[in-house]
């Protein structure tokens, strides 16, 4: 008797995680590898936050660390997370505005952004709290140069 | 009996065409608005930081407020007009008096209403010394000759005197949150409800276009059509003040995503303020009702 609130909590669990399973596994696998690649590059940008905005200690070690991946991330040829007919208005659960498929000019210019930021904090991640935040904002502004123009509002 | 009837139906006539006269009939600032203040240019820069004039008159290729940027609306486009120091493009021949009215009452040098899309509705709250100081700042910034382009605007909108009935039901210059508990509070009402005009894009609008005050901040449709404009209030946001305070300083957000959309510029403006007034800001924000 007691095992049948328990097989009904299992069946919502599971039900719960075949649907969640579902909405993720609609998506392209171009999709998934592009918003893997944007997780990468907060995941790196958190290490190198956390210390700017003095939450965790620095250690210029891990700095070092952090920036080096994200100036790698960087540079990675993405041209084949971007296939045509996966912008916002094509598919759900990405906010890719179709811009980046019409001004692909101005997605290079701002990629070729984020490359210089990236590698201009990957130079001086180690070399001390002020030069990594010094370093910090034109990175941040490297970023929003792409999700000015080419990321939906949030929802 | 009969003739009776057609009187007071002509009276009433009368009464309604008179009271929509006074009503769309535009409602300038005393002449005294700025009597006794002396504007300064350099604190200016602050009052124009956080009023964000730039975002909108700016112009490509250019420093000076040349305008030109559209700006689409379920009631048509609106393009931000030349507000540089050109005197005969932009505003280089007004009167301090002429530029006061027009930021805070939406009134033009003509005695016309200016569309809503200008937030003078916001601005409406602005002191007399920020309003003086800002018009110092203005005028320190560069000429350009461009001219403006017309509001792209239908019927009946095109009709710039209904706009009077459009103050009579929308605008106030009182504060949309009545509590102001501390100091630091009320300085973040300030600068939220007066010179950053922050409900303009994050207030949901009614049919008509005025602002819900009762779901102050709590997201928006955007104008423009796609996606929406996120709520910034406690009970979606979720951020501490000092988040908030970071974001607008950095443009970071709490999980280092970064700031995107129109906002970009935003916080390009808000950067350039004091902490205090960062902090404000936050403060005000967390403790919204």
């Amino acid at each position: 008797m007691k095992s049948l609130p328990l097989l009904a909590g299992l069946a919502t669990l599971a039900l719960g995680t075949l649907v969640h399973a579902d909405a993720h596994s609609n998506l392209p696998p171009a999709v998934k590898a592009r918003q893997a690649h944007m997780q990468l590059y907060a995941h790196n940008l958190g290490v190198l936050g956390g210390m700017a905005q003095e939450k965790i200690d620095y250690d210029a070690a891990a700095a070092s660390a952090a920036a080096a991946n994200l100036a790698a991330l960087a540079q990675l040829d993405q041209s084949s997370y971007w296939p045509e007919g996966t912008d916002n208005g094509a598919i759900e659960g990405t906010r890719a505005l179709p811009a980046i498929w019409t001004d692909f000019d101005g997605v290079m210019t701002a990629s070729e952004g984020l490359i210089e930021a990236s590698a201009a904090m990957s130079d001086v991640a180690g070399d001390g709290l002020d030069a990594l935040k010094g370093a910090m904002r034109p990175l941040g502004q490297a970023c929003s140069a792409c999700h000015q123009d080419y990321r939906q509002r949030d929802n | 009996m009969r003739k009776g009837v057609w009187l007071l139906a002509g009276v009433g006539v009368v009464a309604v065409a008179g009271v929509g006269l006074a009503v769309t009939q535009p409602q300038s600032l005393p002449a005294s608005a700025l009597a006794g203040v002396e504007g300064d240019a350099a604190r200016g820069a602050q009052v124009y930081a956080a009023a964000g004039c730039g975002s909108c008159h700016g112009a490509e290729d250019t420093e000076a407020l040349a305008g030109g940027a559209a700006f689409a609306s379920p009631f048509g486009t609106f393009y931000a007009p030349n507000i540089s120091t050109h005197a005969d493009q932009g505003i280089g021949g007004w009167s301090d008096y002429e530029l006061a009215n027009a930021i805070r009452a939406g009134v033009s040098p003509e005695g016309q209403h200016y569309y809503p899309a200008f937030p003078y509705t916001s601005y409406a709250r602005m002191t007399a010394q920020d309003t003086a100081d800002l018009i110092a700042h203005l005028r320190t910034l560069p000429a350009d000759a461009t001219p403006s382009r017309g509001h792209d605007v239908g019927f009946p909108f095109n009709i710039r005197r209904s706009l009077g009935g459009w103050k009579f039901l929308f605008a106030s210059d009182d504060w949309v949150v009545t509590d102001a508990p501390s100091p630091e509070v009320e300085r973040g009402r300030y600068l939220v409800e007066a010179l950053g005009h922050c409900g303009e894009c994050h207030t949901p609008r009614n049919a008509l276009g005025g602002l819900k005050t009762d779901q102050w901040l709590r997201g928006a449709a955007n104008p423009a059509g796609d996606g929406r404009i996120p709520s910034i209030h406690p009970d979606d946001l979720g951020w501490s003040a000092q988040d908030i305070a970071i974001y607008l300083e950095s443009g970071f957000t709490p999980d280092f995503d970064t700031v995107g959309g129109e906002m970009v510029e935003v916080v390009e403006n808000t950067a350039k303020l004091a902490d205090e007034d960062r902090n404000a800001i936050a403060a005000y924000l967390v403790a919204l009702p």
